[in-house]
């Protein structure tokens, strides 16, 4: 019997899949209609002292068909009076006193930490956010990723938070910093319960060729703005990767933010450490009906693998993620072309002669169009078998024995690594390039 | 079977003509566009004869850069708008992209071809000007699809150009010829006028060339000839009671269709003498203009048809029924035309033998008779030294430049028939074929 509820540092839910703070969790309304259909959590749009917003708060990066493959926003925080959200938070409790509602707070002084804590636990919220990641507009004003790039500071106000909170706090970071574990490390040291990330990240997603202003314009003018969506995930599991595998701060459950729209990306999150997951662009998109698809997905995955809660297999993916120097050289793939499968569009021919290591042959008759491997060429980049626009046509296959296995940390203890610039052990020194001149041969 | 009301008025008529490649819209085009492989040493690029950098102008319209798209376009063929929808794409570019291999709907190439130029068409954009002068003249004989893209590449090498048409409208066939649910009369003529805007180059209707000294008059006048003429009328069958009234050639019968649309009255019964895609047309045309039967006979099996697959099943989801393997041998009537006697035919040793034991009558009340046009050869005969084939096609060499060397040719009058894209390619190569033997 598959079970999703969750217990995130004290925060209890039916399901890992909550809302992140942001335009989808502004009223009680939205939220209400999320848990309907089937959110398990919450997390408040930031409260603070009420802000006023601009017109024009959006833009968007789209890629060939696809819309808002990435996005960001010059949204601030909540621009509605605290009474109202109190109000509304716990209206949202009595209808579902077994969802987590979180309040995302963002203020400045410890005197209004104190006092907005008060007001949100006792309008009844499971858990308290701290926002010190927003990347514009309140970072202006020495909030948000102002806070975030600052661990010293961020130490400070997470232990003035967590003296006065008598609810588990969740302290969410910036990735607006060159090194995500300094900040992870100051909010846990600051007695934090758990961690989420990551926050927008600093962003100009495109110029208007007319005006030459940055989107979203605002009367001829714009300001960078905090960019999300699925264009982000890599970042963000980079991030939560380098938090979950940190021993002390992994002593925290970790919320996973970024990219994140479908059951796949919910299950690479958790496999990286993630113990909850928090959704915003793909609603803003979609709509809160896009949780069935993860839910189902999510569930599909745990019975074919035979999972019964997320914490069966959460993390599961952190031990294979290790540094450069730990990887066996002397692993071998090739790729592997069907000629049964190809259309002949040749871009894995271009990709490899432009783009990698020229290893793949046109045929000589022209009428056909399959390209060939060339295999002492390959280097097994994978690039070709990426760029193939047909489903399993290019195969990367092993070529290696299995047996031998030497790493780079393993040659530099043996002293085996090339240490001179003409040395003998170049990697690539016994590997086929053409000659310059090849490249102007089709000239006649 | 689809069965067409007789059109009595332009929107009735519009409706039984509906564009069979309308034009794509902002979002369908982006889209498609976005489809596109960008395949190296592009399939469809080879299989387009005027070579169109395919993928290029495909990723420009997805950039929203229809105006470089339209370029990419124009630069390779004069008459990209109306080859974008009257070019047998399905088995030209269409037919070779590689989507096609996985079952995967291929790019619709023609349409978003169509989509770029009708916008710069519509904005008129300039996209080219006449090159510098370079003092030297040509005269154009035809302002068909050939003639319209010798005098545009003419214009951009610095020559300066006068086209002599005999109809009173420019592009040939592609506004006389061409079955109006492949374009209309406006989009074809409106191509010729957005390039001539451009390029000014002097078209002169209703000029027919016919005579010697007509032609004496070009050659002292300028200093290259141009033959574009294309073909001429449908070629007589010599069957008995073949000038009854109602017995029409198919060229003849699409002209009159694309000229006056709803006020030509075609009658109940129709029947098509013919297998090639002219055939088809008519076919297809004879029903949608309201005929109750059209029946389309070949003297071959369907398998031996020239007509391109698309084009008969397009005929048949018209209504047209077919008749294979039969020949006519008499236009019967009393007086006026009643049917047609045909008589069965049969393969005997690798040869269509006509079974004259074998006939039978098709009533009917039209015949329209696609069975060839003849050539322009009262032209040919009065050009001195102009070399013509058996089939009475001009010679030329890769140049397009014929046995007089003054003459260069292009279009139907060297190839014999065949698509507005072959002809827009003879022409504008033509054109450089006389750049270079003037400048040699």
């Amino acid at each position: 019997m598959i079970d999703l509820s969750i217990n995130f540092g004290g925060i209890k839910a039916p399901n890992p899949f909550w809302l992140a703070s942001a335009p989808p969790t502004n009223s009680g309304y939205q939220i209400m209609k999320a848990f309907d259909a089937g959110w398990g959590g919450a997390v408040w749009k930031t409260l603070g002292v009420p802000v006023v917003n601009v017109s024009s708060r959006y833009g968007s990066v789209n890629y060939r068909n696809t819309k808002m493959m990435g996005f960001n926003n010059i949204e601030l925080i909540t621009d509605r009076p605290l009474a109202d959200n109190l109000r509304e938070i716990e209206e949202v409790k009595k209808y579902f006193p077994d969802h987590a509602v979180i309040a995302s707070l963002m203020v400045e002084t410890r005197a209004e930490w104190e006092q907005i804590i008060k007001d949100v636990e006792n309008a009844g919220a499971d858990g308290i956010e701290l926002n010190f990641g927003c990347p514009h507009g309140m970072c202006e004003r020495g909030m948000g990723s102002a806070v975030g790039q600052e661990p010293e500071v961020l130490k400070t106000i997470v232990e003035w938070v967590s003296e006065a909170a008598k609810i588990p706090v969740i302290t969410k970071l910036t990735p607006n910093i060159s090194e995500i574990v300094y900040p992870g490390l100051a909010a846990v040291q600051g007695g934090t319960d758990a961690i989420s990330l990551i926050n927008t990240i600093k962003s100009i997603v495109g110029i208007d060729l007319d005006s030459y202003a940055p989107y979203p314009i605002v009367d001829g003018k714009g300001t960078n703005g905090g960019y999300c969506g699925p264009a982000v995930k890599p970042i963000a599991m980079n991030m939560l990767k380098d938090l979950a595998q940190h021993p002390e701060i992994n002593k925290v459950p970790i919320s996973g933010i970024g990219g994140i729209e479908t059951w796949r990306d919910v299950v690479e999150f958790i496999l990286l450490g993630a113990t909850s997951v928090q959704v915003c662009t793909a609603v803003m998109h979609y709509g809160f009906g896009i949780v069935r698809e993860m839910e189902a997905g999510l569930r599909q995955f745990m019975e074919d693998k035979n999972y019964q809660t997320i914490y069966d297999f959460a993390g599961k993916a952190l031990p294979n993620v290790t540094e450069w120097k730990h990887l066996n050289l002397k692993h071998k793939v090739v790729a592997e072309i069907n000629p049964d499968k190809c259309i002949g569009c040749d871009l894995c021919y271009i990709s490899c002669d432009d783009g990698a290591h020229q290893a793949i042959a046109l045929s000589s008759d022209p009428k056909n169009r399959i390209p060939s491997i060339i295999e002492e060429n390959c280097v097994g980049c994978n690039l070709c078998s990426l760029v193939c626009p047909v489903e399993d046509c290019i195969t990367m296959v092993k070529r290696d024995d299995g047996i031998e296995n030497i790493t780079w940390n393993e040659r530099t203890i043996n002293d085996d690594i090339p240490v001179t610039f003409d040395d003998d052990r170049a990697g690539g020194k016994h590997h086929y390039v053409p000659t310059p001149a090849d490249a102007l041969k089709h000239r006649k | 079977m689809a069965e067409f009301k007789r059109p009595t008025s332009e929107a009735e008529f519009k409706k039984n003509f509906k564009q069979k490649k309308p034009l794509m819209n902002d979002t369908e085009a982006y889209y498609e566009a976005s489809r596109c492989l960008f395949c190296y040493d592009a399939p469809c690029i080879q299989a387009c004869p005027t070579h169109i950098d395919i993928p290029l102008f495909i990723k420009q319209i997805h950039t929203d850069n229809i105006t470089g798209a339209s370029k990419t376009i124009f630069d390779s063929n004069w008459l990209g708008n109306a080859c974008g929808v009257v070019c047998p794409t399905g088995v030209l570019c269409e037919g070779a992209c590689v989507y096609n291999h996985q079952d995967v709907p291929p790019i619709q190439i023609g349409r978003l071809q169509n989509y770029a130029t009708n916008k710069s068409i519509d904005d008129q954009k300039k996209l080219f000007k006449p090159g510098e002068s370079n003092g030297k003249k040509i005269a154009v004989i035809g302002a068909g699809p050939a003639g319209i893209a010798c005098a545009c590449e003419a214009r951009t090498l610095g020559f300066e150009v006068d086209v002599f048409e005999a109809k009173d409208k420019p592009s040939g066939l592609t506004v006389y010829g061409i079955a109006p649910y492949k374009i209309t009369n406006e989009e074809v003529l409106k191509e010729v006028e957005y390039l001539q805007n451009q390029l000014g180059f002097s078209i002169r209707y209703n000029s027919p060339i016919n005579s010697k000294d007509q032609l004496k008059g070009l050659e002292t006048k300028y200093d290259a000839i141009f033959i574009s003429v294309g073909l001429g009328k449908t070629r007589q069958l010599g069957l008995e009671g073949e000038d009854k009234e109602g017995v029409i050639g198919a060229v003849e019968f699409i002209e009159e269709l694309r000229m006056k649309h709803h006020e030509v009255k075609v009658p109940a019964k129709v029947v098509v003498l013919g297998g090639g895609n002219t055939a088809m047309d008519a076919a297809s045309e004879a029903a949608r203009m309201g005929a109750k039967k059209t029946v389309l006979a070949y003297r071959n099996s369907r398998e031996k048809m020239g007509a391109y697959g698309f084009e008969y099943d397009l005929a048949i989801s018209a209504g047209v029924d077919s008749l294979f393997n039969v020949t006519p041998i008499a236009i019967v009537g009393n007086g006026k035309l009643e049917g047609v006697k045909f008589a069965k035919t049969e393969m005997v040793e690798g040869k269509l033998k006509t079974n004259m034991n074998n006939t039978f009558i098709v009533r009917c009340d039209m015949v329209i008779k696609a069975t060839g046009q003849a050539k322009q050869g009262h032209l040919y005969d009065i050009i001195d030294n102009l070399d013509i084939d058996s089939k009475t096609r001009i010679i030329t060499n890769s140049e397009f430049q014929t046995s007089n060397p003054k003459y260069f040719a292009g279009g139907d009058a060297i190839n014999g028939g065949a698509e507005v894209v072959n002809a827009a390619f003879d022409g504008k190569m033509a054109a450089q074929g006389i750049h270079n033997w003037l400048n040699k």
